[in-house]
Protein backbone atom coordinates (compact mmCIF):
# COMPACT_ATOMS: atom_id res chain seq x y z
CA UNK A 1 0.00 0.00 0.00
CA UNK A 2 1.58 3.05 -1.01
CA UNK A 3 -0.73 6.27 -0.64
CA UNK A 4 1.01 9.29 -2.01
CA UNK A 5 -1.45 12.56 -1.66
CA UNK A 6 1.57 14.91 -2.69
CA UNK A 7 0.37 14.31 -6.80
CA UNK A 8 -2.76 15.45 -5.65
CA UNK A 9 -2.02 18.82 -4.48
CA UNK A 10 -1.96 21.00 -7.97
CA UNK A 11 -5.99 19.38 -8.10
CA UNK A 12 -7.36 20.66 -5.17
CA UNK A 13 -8.71 23.80 -6.23
CA UNK A 14 -10.39 21.88 -8.83
CA UNK A 15 -11.76 19.13 -6.71
CA UNK A 16 -13.07 21.90 -3.82
CA UNK A 17 -14.92 23.76 -6.75
CA UNK A 18 -16.89 20.67 -7.25
CA UNK A 19 -18.26 21.27 -2.92
CA UNK A 20 -20.23 24.20 -4.57
CA UNK A 21 -21.32 22.84 -7.27
CA UNK A 22 -22.49 19.65 -5.56
CA UNK A 23 -24.22 22.25 -2.95
CA UNK A 24 -26.08 24.14 -5.17
CA UNK A 25 -28.20 21.35 -7.32
CA UNK A 26 -28.70 19.70 -4.11
CA UNK A 27 -29.74 22.64 -2.29
CA UNK A 28 -32.32 23.41 -5.14
CA UNK A 29 -33.17 19.66 -5.37
CA UNK A 30 -34.45 19.48 -1.71
CA UNK A 31 -36.17 22.89 -2.55
CA UNK A 32 -37.56 21.64 -5.45
CA UNK A 33 -38.70 18.23 -3.90
CA UNK A 34 -40.01 19.95 -0.31
CA UNK A 35 -42.37 22.23 -2.10
CA UNK A 36 -43.58 19.91 -4.71
CA UNK A 37 -44.00 17.24 -2.05
CA UNK A 38 -46.08 19.27 -0.14
CA UNK A 39 -47.89 19.60 -3.08
CA UNK A 40 -48.38 16.06 -3.69
CA UNK A 41 -48.95 15.23 0.34
CA UNK A 42 -51.97 18.04 0.41
CA UNK A 43 -53.54 16.25 -3.13
CA UNK A 44 -53.21 12.88 -1.44
CA UNK A 45 -55.21 14.09 1.73
CA UNK A 46 -58.12 16.24 0.24
CA UNK A 47 -61.52 14.60 -0.77
CA UNK A 48 -60.74 15.54 -4.47
CA UNK A 49 -60.38 12.09 -6.12
CA UNK A 50 -58.55 12.90 -9.51
CA UNK A 51 -55.88 15.13 -7.28
CA UNK A 52 -55.26 11.55 -4.80
CA UNK A 53 -54.78 9.79 -7.57
CA UNK A 54 -52.31 11.87 -9.62
CA UNK A 55 -50.42 12.18 -6.73
CA UNK A 56 -50.45 8.66 -5.83
CA UNK A 57 -49.63 8.01 -9.23
CA UNK A 58 -46.93 10.03 -9.19
CA UNK A 59 -45.15 8.67 -6.18
CA UNK A 60 -45.81 4.96 -7.72
CA UNK A 61 -43.60 5.90 -10.41
CA UNK A 62 -40.90 8.12 -9.35
CA UNK A 63 -40.83 5.68 -6.29
CA UNK A 64 -40.76 2.56 -8.24
CA UNK A 65 -38.14 3.02 -11.01
CA UNK A 66 -34.51 4.05 -10.71
CA UNK A 67 -33.04 7.36 -9.84
CA UNK A 68 -30.47 6.88 -12.61
CA UNK A 69 -32.79 5.98 -15.31
CA UNK A 70 -35.18 9.05 -14.05
CA UNK A 71 -31.91 10.92 -14.92
CA UNK A 72 -30.70 9.39 -18.15
CA UNK A 73 -34.36 9.75 -19.41
CA UNK A 74 -34.55 13.71 -18.72
CA UNK A 75 -31.20 13.90 -19.89
CA UNK A 76 -31.07 12.21 -23.20
CA UNK A 77 -34.67 11.53 -23.88
CA UNK A 78 -35.61 15.56 -23.60
CA UNK A 79 -33.20 16.38 -26.65
CA UNK A 80 -34.51 13.33 -28.66
CA UNK A 81 -37.98 14.16 -27.99
CA UNK A 82 -38.26 17.76 -28.09
CA UNK A 83 -35.06 18.74 -29.62
CA UNK A 84 -34.29 21.01 -26.46
CA UNK A 85 -30.76 20.38 -25.41
CA UNK A 86 -30.97 20.80 -21.38
CA UNK A 87 -28.08 21.66 -19.30
CA UNK A 88 -26.62 19.21 -17.36
CA UNK A 89 -27.51 21.61 -14.38
CA UNK A 90 -31.15 21.47 -15.19
CA UNK A 91 -31.28 17.80 -15.66
CA UNK A 92 -29.86 17.11 -12.32
CA UNK A 93 -32.19 19.23 -10.75
CA UNK A 94 -35.07 17.79 -12.70
CA UNK A 95 -34.18 14.80 -11.92
CA UNK A 96 -33.77 14.55 -8.13
CA UNK A 97 -36.34 17.50 -7.30
CA UNK A 98 -39.56 15.42 -9.52
CA UNK A 99 -37.69 12.11 -7.50
CA UNK A 100 -37.00 13.60 -4.25
CA UNK A 101 -41.09 15.03 -4.26
CA UNK A 102 -42.08 11.23 -4.00
CA UNK A 103 -40.42 10.26 -1.06
CA UNK A 104 -41.66 14.08 1.10
CA UNK A 105 -44.44 13.42 -0.14
CA UNK A 106 -44.74 10.36 1.79
CA UNK A 107 -43.43 11.57 4.66
CA UNK A 108 -45.50 14.73 5.14
CA UNK A 109 -48.58 12.89 4.32
CA UNK A 110 -48.03 10.49 7.29
CA UNK A 111 -46.84 13.77 9.34
CA UNK A 112 -50.22 15.50 9.02
CA UNK A 113 -52.16 12.48 9.23
CA UNK A 114 -50.49 11.98 12.87
CA UNK A 115 -51.10 15.97 13.86
CA UNK A 116 -54.23 15.31 16.14
CA UNK A 117 -57.71 15.86 13.96
CA UNK A 118 -59.15 18.28 17.16
CA UNK A 119 -56.76 20.42 15.56
CA UNK A 120 -58.27 21.03 12.00
CA UNK A 121 -61.81 21.15 14.05
CA UNK A 122 -60.62 23.83 16.37
CA UNK A 123 -59.16 25.55 13.42
CA UNK A 124 -62.47 25.34 11.21
CA UNK A 125 -64.67 26.09 14.33
CA UNK A 126 -62.92 29.45 14.90
CA UNK A 127 -63.58 30.69 10.84
CA UNK A 128 -59.88 29.87 9.50
CA UNK A 129 -59.38 29.23 6.29
CA UNK A 130 -57.67 26.35 4.77
CA UNK A 131 -54.55 27.66 3.63
CA UNK A 132 -53.54 29.41 6.57
CA UNK A 133 -54.97 26.43 8.77
CA UNK A 134 -52.61 24.62 7.09
CA UNK A 135 -49.59 26.92 6.83
CA UNK A 136 -49.81 27.99 10.22
CA UNK A 137 -51.59 25.19 12.07
CA UNK A 138 -50.96 21.87 10.72
CA UNK A 139 -47.96 21.74 8.94
CA UNK A 140 -45.90 23.04 11.59
CA UNK A 141 -47.06 20.37 13.92
CA UNK A 142 -46.61 17.97 10.96
CA UNK A 143 -42.72 18.91 10.36
CA UNK A 144 -41.87 18.77 14.00
CA UNK A 145 -42.58 15.41 13.93
CA UNK A 146 -41.11 14.49 10.28
CA UNK A 147 -38.23 15.97 10.91
CA UNK A 148 -35.61 13.28 11.16
CA UNK A 149 -37.49 11.69 8.65
CA UNK A 150 -37.20 14.34 6.25
CA UNK A 151 -33.25 15.16 7.17
CA UNK A 152 -32.63 11.37 6.54
CA UNK A 153 -34.65 12.09 2.93
CA UNK A 154 -32.23 14.97 2.57
CA UNK A 155 -28.69 13.03 3.78
CA UNK A 156 -29.62 10.35 1.21
CA UNK A 157 -30.21 12.98 -1.30
CA UNK A 158 -26.80 14.57 -0.82
CA UNK A 159 -24.74 11.29 -1.04
CA UNK A 160 -27.11 9.95 -4.39
CA UNK A 161 -26.27 13.35 -5.91
CA UNK A 162 -23.14 11.65 -6.90
CA UNK A 163 -24.85 9.86 -9.49
CA UNK A 164 -24.99 13.17 -11.38
CA UNK A 165 -21.75 12.57 -12.52
CA UNK A 166 -22.67 10.01 -15.15
CA UNK A 167 -24.38 12.73 -16.90
CA UNK A 168 -20.85 14.90 -17.24
CA UNK A 169 -22.14 17.15 -14.82
CA UNK A 170 -18.57 18.37 -13.15
CA UNK A 171 -19.94 17.88 -9.23
CA UNK A 172 -17.49 16.53 -6.48
CA UNK A 173 -17.65 12.87 -7.65
CA UNK A 174 -16.99 13.79 -11.43
CA UNK A 175 -14.03 15.53 -10.42
CA UNK A 176 -12.55 13.18 -8.28
CA UNK A 177 -12.79 10.67 -11.09
CA UNK A 178 -11.16 12.89 -13.79
CA UNK A 179 -8.26 13.62 -11.00
CA UNK A 180 -7.97 10.10 -11.13
CA UNK A 181 -7.78 9.47 -14.65
CA UNK A 182 -5.35 11.95 -14.89
CA UNK A 183 -3.07 10.76 -12.27
CA UNK A 184 -3.47 7.04 -12.71
CA UNK A 185 -4.17 7.24 -9.29
CA UNK A 186 -7.41 6.58 -8.41
CA UNK A 187 -7.53 5.82 -4.32
CA UNK A 188 -6.58 9.16 -3.03
CA UNK A 189 -9.26 11.39 -4.90
CA UNK A 190 -12.05 8.98 -4.29
CA UNK A 191 -11.02 9.39 -0.55
CA UNK A 192 -10.73 12.61 -0.37
CA UNK A 193 -14.47 13.04 -2.15
CA UNK A 194 -15.47 10.53 0.60
CA UNK A 195 -14.09 12.95 3.07
CA UNK A 196 -16.28 15.34 1.74
CA UNK A 197 -19.41 14.06 1.30
CA UNK A 198 -19.42 12.80 4.64
CA UNK A 199 -18.26 16.34 6.54
CA UNK A 200 -21.11 17.93 4.59
CA UNK A 201 -23.49 14.95 5.88
CA UNK A 202 -22.24 15.63 9.19
CA UNK A 203 -23.24 19.54 8.60
CA UNK A 204 -26.03 18.54 7.61
CA UNK A 205 -27.22 16.70 10.39
CA UNK A 206 -25.89 19.52 13.06
CA UNK A 207 -28.10 21.67 11.52
CA UNK A 208 -31.16 19.44 11.40
CA UNK A 209 -30.66 18.79 15.51
CA UNK A 210 -30.58 22.41 16.04
CA UNK A 211 -33.51 22.81 13.72
CA UNK A 212 -35.41 20.37 15.74
CA UNK A 213 -34.31 21.43 19.50
CA UNK A 214 -35.76 25.13 18.37
CA UNK A 215 -39.23 23.13 17.35
CA UNK A 216 -39.05 21.30 20.31
CA UNK A 217 -39.13 25.48 22.33
CA UNK A 218 -43.08 24.66 22.71
CA UNK A 219 -42.66 21.26 24.77
CA UNK B 1 -81.63 32.78 17.36
CA UNK B 2 -80.82 28.96 16.34
CA UNK B 3 -83.91 27.21 14.91
CA UNK B 4 -83.00 23.66 14.25
CA UNK B 5 -85.68 21.97 11.90
CA UNK B 6 -85.72 17.76 11.68
CA UNK B 7 -82.28 17.63 11.22
CA UNK B 8 -81.00 14.12 11.14
CA UNK B 9 -77.52 12.30 11.18
CA UNK B 10 -76.43 9.19 9.62
CA UNK B 11 -73.11 7.95 9.93
CA UNK B 12 -72.89 4.73 7.52
CA UNK B 13 -76.13 3.58 8.26
CA UNK B 14 -76.08 4.51 11.78
CA UNK B 15 -78.51 7.20 12.33
CA UNK B 16 -77.03 9.17 15.71
CA UNK B 17 -79.54 11.89 15.39
CA UNK B 18 -82.85 11.20 14.26
CA UNK B 19 -85.66 14.41 13.22
CA UNK B 20 -84.49 16.30 15.90
CA UNK B 21 -86.66 20.07 16.11
CA UNK B 22 -86.11 22.85 18.46
CA UNK B 23 -85.24 26.46 18.78
CA UNK B 24 -82.88 28.23 21.16
CA UNK B 25 -83.40 31.74 21.90
CA UNK B 26 -81.18 34.96 21.95
CA UNK B 27 -79.53 34.56 25.56
CA UNK B 28 -80.83 31.56 26.50
CA UNK B 29 -78.64 29.03 28.42
CA UNK B 30 -79.37 25.60 26.93
CA UNK B 31 -77.78 22.37 29.04
CA UNK B 32 -77.96 19.33 26.65
CA UNK B 33 -77.98 16.26 28.39
CA UNK B 34 -78.37 12.42 27.98
CA UNK B 35 -76.11 9.14 28.09
CA UNK B 36 -72.91 8.66 26.11
CA UNK B 37 -73.57 7.48 22.83
CA UNK B 38 -76.89 9.92 22.75
CA UNK B 39 -76.03 11.75 19.83
CA UNK B 40 -75.71 15.03 22.41
CA UNK B 41 -72.60 15.92 20.84
CA UNK B 42 -72.81 15.45 17.61
CA UNK B 43 -76.52 17.41 17.96
CA UNK B 44 -74.25 20.32 18.97
CA UNK B 45 -71.51 19.83 16.24
CA UNK B 46 -74.27 20.25 13.74
CA UNK B 47 -74.71 23.78 15.25
CA UNK B 48 -71.82 24.87 13.58
CA UNK B 49 -71.56 22.42 10.95
CA UNK B 50 -68.62 20.57 12.01
CA UNK B 51 -71.22 17.63 11.08
CA UNK B 52 -73.12 18.49 8.16
CA UNK B 53 -76.58 17.36 8.65
CA UNK B 54 -77.94 14.73 6.22
CA UNK B 55 -81.27 15.77 6.65
CA UNK B 56 -83.20 18.91 8.01
CA UNK B 57 -82.35 22.62 8.45
CA UNK B 58 -80.88 24.72 10.39
CA UNK B 59 -81.39 28.58 10.72
CA UNK B 60 -78.87 31.41 12.40
CA UNK B 61 -80.59 34.48 12.77
CA UNK B 62 -83.26 33.60 10.18
CA UNK B 63 -80.36 32.60 8.01
CA UNK B 64 -80.49 28.68 6.65
CA UNK B 65 -77.00 27.48 7.54
CA UNK B 66 -77.10 24.52 5.93
CA UNK B 67 -77.75 26.20 2.80
CA UNK B 68 -75.12 24.61 0.35
CA UNK B 69 -74.91 28.27 -1.08
CA UNK B 70 -74.07 29.45 2.37
CA UNK B 71 -70.26 30.45 3.42
CA UNK B 72 -69.77 27.96 6.45
CA UNK B 73 -65.99 29.89 7.55
CA UNK B 74 -68.63 32.96 7.98
CA UNK B 75 -70.82 31.55 9.89
CA UNK B 76 -68.49 30.24 11.98
CA UNK B 77 -66.97 33.43 13.00
CA UNK B 78 -69.96 34.17 15.03
CA UNK B 79 -70.50 31.00 16.89
CA UNK B 80 -66.91 29.72 19.34
CA UNK B 81 -67.19 26.43 20.62
CA UNK B 82 -64.73 24.96 23.07
CA UNK B 83 -64.18 21.22 23.21
CA UNK B 84 -63.42 18.55 25.95
CA UNK B 85 -59.75 18.08 24.84
CA UNK B 86 -59.45 21.87 24.86
CA UNK B 87 -57.34 21.47 21.25
CA UNK B 88 -54.72 24.27 22.13
CA UNK B 89 -52.37 25.08 19.40
CA UNK B 90 -49.45 23.50 20.82
CA UNK B 91 -46.60 25.10 18.80
CA UNK B 92 -48.31 28.63 19.69
CA UNK B 93 -47.73 30.74 23.05
CA UNK B 94 -51.27 31.38 25.37
CA UNK B 95 -51.33 34.46 23.34
CA UNK B 96 -50.71 33.94 20.08
CA UNK B 97 -53.62 30.48 20.65
CA UNK B 98 -56.00 33.68 21.29
CA UNK B 99 -54.97 36.57 18.66
CA UNK B 100 -54.25 34.22 15.74
CA UNK B 101 -57.85 33.64 14.47
CA UNK B 102 -59.19 37.43 15.30
CA UNK B 103 -55.62 38.57 13.33
CA UNK B 104 -56.54 36.04 10.31
CA UNK B 105 -59.93 35.86 10.00
CA UNK B 106 -61.16 38.96 11.38
CA UNK B 107 -58.32 41.62 9.70
CA UNK B 108 -58.16 43.21 12.73
CA UNK B 109 -54.63 45.05 13.91
CA UNK B 110 -52.09 43.39 16.23
CA UNK B 111 -51.87 45.96 19.07
CA UNK B 112 -55.71 46.07 19.14
CA UNK B 113 -55.97 41.97 19.24
CA UNK B 114 -53.27 41.69 21.55
CA UNK B 115 -55.00 44.70 23.99
CA UNK B 116 -58.22 42.22 23.61
CA UNK B 117 -56.71 38.94 24.50
CA UNK B 118 -54.55 40.09 27.45
CA UNK B 119 -58.16 41.31 28.99
CA UNK B 120 -59.58 38.49 27.81
CA UNK B 121 -56.89 35.97 29.33
CA UNK B 122 -57.30 38.33 32.51
CA UNK B 123 -60.94 37.80 32.70
CA UNK B 124 -60.01 34.02 33.30
CA UNK B 125 -57.85 34.81 35.59
CA UNK B 126 -54.31 33.74 33.24
CA UNK B 127 -52.52 37.05 33.36
CA UNK B 128 -49.46 35.64 34.45
CA UNK B 129 -49.64 32.36 31.64
CA UNK B 130 -49.64 35.45 28.49
CA UNK B 131 -46.49 33.65 27.10
CA UNK B 132 -46.57 30.19 28.41
CA UNK B 133 -46.93 27.18 25.88
CA UNK B 134 -50.03 25.36 26.29
CA UNK B 135 -47.79 22.00 27.80
CA UNK B 136 -46.86 24.17 30.67
CA UNK B 137 -50.62 24.64 31.84
CA UNK B 138 -52.80 22.10 33.85
CA UNK B 139 -56.38 20.98 32.26
CA UNK B 140 -58.31 23.43 33.80
CA UNK B 141 -55.58 26.26 32.84
CA UNK B 142 -56.14 25.26 29.08
CA UNK B 143 -59.67 25.22 29.10
CA UNK B 144 -60.04 28.46 30.15
CA UNK B 145 -57.18 29.42 27.49
CA UNK B 146 -59.78 28.13 24.97
CA UNK B 147 -62.46 30.17 26.33
CA UNK B 148 -60.31 33.18 26.19
CA UNK B 149 -59.77 32.03 22.39
CA UNK B 150 -63.24 31.37 21.51
CA UNK B 151 -64.27 34.44 23.01
CA UNK B 152 -61.62 36.46 21.29
CA UNK B 153 -63.82 36.31 17.78
CA UNK B 154 -66.30 38.10 19.88
CA UNK B 155 -69.08 35.49 19.44
CA UNK B 156 -72.95 35.87 19.26
CA UNK B 157 -73.10 32.01 20.25
CA UNK B 158 -70.80 29.96 22.28
CA UNK B 159 -70.89 26.01 22.07
CA UNK B 160 -69.87 23.96 24.95
CA UNK B 161 -68.76 20.14 23.97
CA UNK B 162 -68.14 18.58 27.56
CA UNK B 163 -65.84 21.20 28.50
CA UNK B 164 -64.93 19.74 31.69
CA UNK B 165 -64.98 16.06 31.07
CA UNK B 166 -61.27 15.64 30.98
CA UNK B 167 -60.27 17.63 33.74
CA UNK B 168 -59.19 16.39 37.56
CA UNK B 169 -61.69 16.87 39.65
CA UNK B 170 -59.82 19.91 41.61
CA UNK B 171 -60.06 21.76 38.02
CA UNK B 172 -63.31 21.32 37.18
CA UNK B 173 -64.83 24.34 39.17
CA UNK B 174 -62.24 26.98 37.86
CA UNK B 175 -63.64 26.24 34.09
CA UNK B 176 -67.44 26.16 35.38
CA UNK B 177 -67.07 29.56 37.42
CA UNK B 178 -65.62 30.89 33.50
CA UNK B 179 -68.91 29.24 31.90
CA UNK B 180 -71.23 30.68 34.24
CA UNK B 181 -69.81 34.59 34.30
CA UNK B 182 -69.87 34.41 30.86
CA UNK B 183 -73.93 33.16 31.21
CA UNK B 184 -73.83 36.11 33.40
CA UNK B 185 -73.53 38.30 30.19
CA UNK B 186 -76.33 37.47 28.09
CA UNK B 187 -74.58 35.05 25.78
CA UNK B 188 -76.40 32.37 24.19
CA UNK B 189 -75.10 29.04 24.62
CA UNK B 190 -75.55 25.69 24.18
CA UNK B 191 -73.34 23.63 26.88
CA UNK B 192 -73.72 19.44 26.29
CA UNK B 193 -72.28 18.62 29.89
CA UNK B 194 -72.35 15.83 32.35
CA UNK B 195 -72.61 18.23 35.42
CA UNK B 196 -75.65 18.04 36.46
CA UNK B 197 -75.58 20.39 39.61
CA UNK B 198 -73.87 23.02 36.78
CA UNK B 199 -76.53 22.32 34.64
CA UNK B 200 -79.43 23.27 37.58
CA UNK B 201 -77.90 26.17 38.01
CA UNK B 202 -76.78 28.10 34.99
CA UNK B 203 -79.10 26.66 32.27
CA UNK B 204 -82.75 28.11 31.81
CA UNK B 205 -83.36 24.98 29.77
CA UNK B 206 -82.57 21.47 29.47
CA UNK B 207 -82.85 19.34 26.47
CA UNK B 208 -82.44 15.23 27.02
CA UNK B 209 -81.39 13.52 24.30
CA UNK B 210 -81.51 9.92 24.18
CA UNK B 211 -80.69 7.39 21.00
CA UNK B 212 -81.01 10.32 18.41
CA UNK B 213 -83.69 11.92 19.91
CA UNK B 214 -85.06 14.70 22.70
CA UNK B 215 -87.00 13.24 24.96
CA UNK B 216 -87.06 15.95 27.53
CA UNK B 217 -86.97 19.98 26.55
CA UNK B 218 -87.94 21.80 29.90
CA UNK B 219 -86.66 24.16 32.55
CA UNK B 220 -84.24 23.05 35.00
CA UNK B 221 -86.07 22.17 38.15
CA UNK B 222 -89.06 20.88 36.50
CA UNK B 223 -86.48 18.43 34.29
CA UNK B 224 -84.76 16.85 37.36
CA UNK B 225 -87.26 16.87 39.59
CA UNK B 226 -90.01 15.54 37.73
CA UNK B 227 -89.06 14.16 34.29
CA UNK B 228 -91.44 12.96 32.25
CA UNK B 229 -90.03 9.79 30.31
CA UNK B 230 -89.23 6.78 31.87
CA UNK B 231 -85.75 7.06 30.29
CA UNK B 232 -84.95 10.24 31.91
CA UNK B 233 -85.93 8.77 35.35
CA UNK B 234 -83.98 5.91 35.13
CA UNK B 235 -80.73 8.18 33.95
CA UNK B 236 -80.90 10.38 36.57
CA UNK B 237 -81.68 7.83 38.83
CA UNK B 238 -78.30 6.14 38.31
CA UNK B 239 -75.74 9.78 38.61
CA UNK B 240 -75.57 10.71 42.25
Amino acid sequence: MNLDFSQLGPYIPFLLQGIWITLKFVFVSILIGLILGTLLALCKITRHSILTWFANAYTSIFRGTPLILQLMIIFYAIPQLTGYDIPTFLAAILAFGLNSAAYVSEIIRAGIMAVDKGQVEAAEALGIPYRPMMLNIILPQAVKNILPALMNEFITLTKESAVVSTIGYLDLMRRAQIIGAQLYRNFEPLLVAGLIYWVMVVILTKLGSILERRLRASD
Amino acid sequence: MIKVEQITKVFGKNPVLKNISTTIHQGEVVAIIGPSGSGKSTFLRCLNLLEKPTEGKIYIKDREITDPKVNILEVRKHIGMVFQQFNLFPHMTVLENVTYAPQKVKKLAKGEVEKNAKDLLAKVGLSDKVDSYPSQLSGGQKQRVAIARALAMEPEIMLFDEPTSALDPEMVKEVLDVIKDLAETGMTMVIVTHEMNFAKEVADRVIFIDDGVILEDAEPHQFFNAPKSERAKDFLSKLL
